[in-house]
């Protein structure tokens, strides 16, 4: 099911690699081993199956969305990969559940993430929960005040909660305390990255842990409609809900997978394959949004768990090698489909999905329209969103 | 043999140990950093480093990390703290070891950062976050610019590893006292002895420690088997905590003669 396996030291063409201090590196090789052991190993693979199944939710549902589709579709029929349907809300808990399972494994008591948006916290800290790891999540103090109702959900199932006032307090910094927390506990921790970025070997286990995503769609898509969709959209921050769906069509020379970005609005922007440069950041070398003196730039989202300066670097290769497009989408053009998709199809989207409809709703406007159907992957569900949309909500029924 | 490492193997085989003090480039400012310098000449330091900085430290701890923002803040770049370098360098004879992260570097290109770190009178370069298997590609131009990359091995460092890392390691090898970032709380001496231990098994190069190190009887007890300690985060506090730079530059001046002084009586008390 691999994409583009990296065929040296974790690389996709130029990208990816291990840009961690010397004190990390015998761990990422531990790692590396432990994921390729569990991997081929049926007993990890039936319980983590069973655990997507009984526990996640899996699989999720592929359905059309014909309202949406008729309002903004441009003619084309629009299905949603409902990964907003999963436990915890988004497609995060694929990778949390297996990285938990692989931390057990491993002998590890300790887990420690990163979260932006809090999806990945919340996913991690109910991973743990279930599996009786001690939890500790980094999160920057302004994702913990637009984010309040997950901030909640961490704390009900036990984790930590580690505030960052460094830096952006947003995703970038939570990202770099909880590798600076990993240096220093790498004995006896286990770190739950989040997306398909950092060091390798994270942006193939997170690829791998979501590829369940694109394997299902396909499987799906063909039952239901007896081909294959034209287009496959997701949204882009790390990369973990697009590599996943992306998976299942890769070696589907005809099907043009589309990666959305957040193009922010005139604060900044988040889209580090459309308008940054490569460099290394938090362990990789990808595309990154940096000035010339090589600083790393604050990114800017409306969605917390797109803001972020990095991408991982598999989306580096795909963007290069033309295999994928990435493109962006402002933020008022994803509240916009944000609300579009509640009043016509009754789902709250996440503000990150919402990138993925807006950039079909967008692109459906242009003549002469796509006329094959776009498949999209609703990556997560927006309650954690109504706090910041709808202040009158009180918190998002946290 | 390069330059760092005549100087490093000299200091070793006159009988002395190596203090070598961490400054944030252009921290607390540019005339501050500039006498921070000459106060670790005065204090008998052959060879300083220098931090490049950089936005997203991830191996230093909150010290560190908050001096290298606040030298961001007031307009430091890659190619200013080269040039203060320089300036430091010349008017005090002391080497001048850089340390950057490998965003800066990549972004500068590799080449052009290796003859600018050269022209500025740089001896050495380290980049915490470019381990041995990547560090191919820069020490290729770093060295044809006279200058080593400096190796690192930490506490978590098996012997294997260690022999394979020794064996590009050129000027110092620097250890790694603790298992963690900079600045954090531990006894450096417990795994200084085991790490020394471990490289000496394989190298013959002068074994410095940093990391940890943070105050006379901690630099006493690594030098007990390390040739060098690598003080950085004790320094920043220093600085952090003075009521005006000059007071600061005072109070770091004060240290390192008090270090310098540690180090040329080690420690004898019967090991625990």
């Amino acid at each position: 099911m691999s994409t583009s396996e990296p065929a040296i030291a974790g690389r996709f063409g130029p990208y990816g690699g291990r840009y961690v201090p010397e004190t990390l590196m015998p761990g990422l090789i531990e790692l590396e081993a432990a994921f390729a052991a569990a991997w081929v190993d049926p007993a990890f693979r039936s319980e983590l199956d069973a655990l997507r199944r009984d526990y996640g939710g899996r699989p999720t549902p592929l359905f059309r969305a014909r309202r949406f589709g008729a309002a903004h579709g441009g003619g084309a029929e629009v299905w949603l990969k409902r990964e907003d349907l999963n436990h915890t809300g988004a497609h995060k808990i694929n990778n949390s559940l297996g990285q938990a399972l692989l931390a057990r494994r491993m002998g590890k008591r300790r887990v420690v993430a990163e979260t932006g948006a809090g999806q990945h916290g919340v996913a991690t800290a109910a991973a743990c929960a279930l599996l009786g790891l001690e939890c500790v999540v980094h999160m920057g103090e302004v994702d913990m005040a637009r984010q309040a109702p997950n901030v909640a959900r961490m704390r009900l199932l036990g984790a930590r909660i580690a505030p960052v006032g460094s830096g952006t307090r947003t995703l970038k910094d939570a990202t770099g305390e909880a590798i600076r927390d990993w240096v220093a506990n790498v004995a006896t921790t286990h770190y739950i990255l989040g997306s398909t970025v950092g060091p390798h070997p994270y942006p193939t286990i997170v690829r791998e842990l979501q590829a369940v995503i694109g394997v299902e769609a396909r499987a799906q898509f063909l039952a239901a409609t007896g081909r294959l969709p034209a287009t496959v959209v997701a949204c882009v921050g790390g990369g973990s809900n697009a590599l996943g769906i992306f998976s299942g069509f890769i070696a589907d020379a005809g099907v043009a997978l589309v990666g959305v970005e957040a193009g922010g609005s005139s604060a900044g922007h988040s889209a580090a394959l459309g308008r940054g440069t490569p460099g290394v950041l938090h362990g990789s070398y990808s595309y990154l949004l940096q000035d010339g003196d090589g600083q790393i730039v604050a990114a800017h989202s409306i969605a917390a768990g797109l803001d972020y300066p990095g991408v991982g670097p598999e989306h580096g290769h795909l963007k290069d090698t033309g295999r994928a497009v990435y493109e962006s989408v402002d933020d008022r053009e994803a509240l916009a489909a944000f609300h579009a998709l509640c009043r016509l199809e009754g789902i709250i989207p996440a503000l990150e999905s919402s990138h993925a409809l807006a950039w079909v709703a967008r692109r459906q406007s242009q003549s002469p329209a796509l006329d094959g159907p776009i498949l999209v992957n609703l990556s997560g569900r927006g309650d954690k969103d109504l706090a910041d949309l709808v202040p009158e909500s009180g918190g998002g029924g946290a | 043999m390069m330059q760092l490492e005549r100087t490093t193997r000299a200091e070793r085989d006159a009988g002395r140990k190596a203090l070598v003090p961490f400054f944030t480039a252009g921290y607390p400012g540019e005339g501050a950093f500039l006498d921070l310098v000459r106060a670790a000449a005065d204090a008998g330091c052959r060879t300083v480093e220098v931090g490049i900085p950089f936005s997203d430290p991830v191996a230093d701890g909150p010290l560190i990390q908050a001096s290298s923002l606040a030298a961001l803040r007031a307009g430091m770049t890659l190619r200013r703290a080269l040039a203060l370098t320089a300036r430091a360098t010349a008017a005090t004879g002391v080497g001048a070891v850089v340390m950057s992260y490998a965003n800066p570097v990549l972004r500068f290109g590799a080449t052009e950062f290796a003859a600018a770190a050269r022209d500025a009178g740089v001896v050495g370069v380290i980049l915490p976050d470019v381990p041995h298997e990547e560090a191919a590609p820069l020490r290729g131009p770093l060295a044809a610019a006279g200058l080593p990359l400096i190796e690192l091995i930490a506490p978590t460092t098996g012997a294997e590893r260690v022999a394979r890392i020794a064996a590009d390691a050129r000027g110092f090898l620097y250890l790694v006292a603790l298992t963690g970032v900079t600045g954090a709380v531990a006894d450096p001496a417990a795994h200084a002895a085991q790490l020394v231990g471990r490289a000496r098994a394989v190298t013959d190069l002068p074994c410095y420690v940093g990391f940890g190190v943070s105050d006379a009887e901690g630099a006493r007890r690594v030098v007990r088997d390390a040739d060098g300690v690598i003080v950085g985060s004790a320094l920043v506090r220093l600085l952090q905590s003075a009521p005006h730079q000059t007071a600061g530059v005072g109070d770091v001046a004060e240290f390192l003669q008090s270090l310098r002084k540690a180090l040329a009586s080690p420690a004898r008390e019967v090991r625990t």
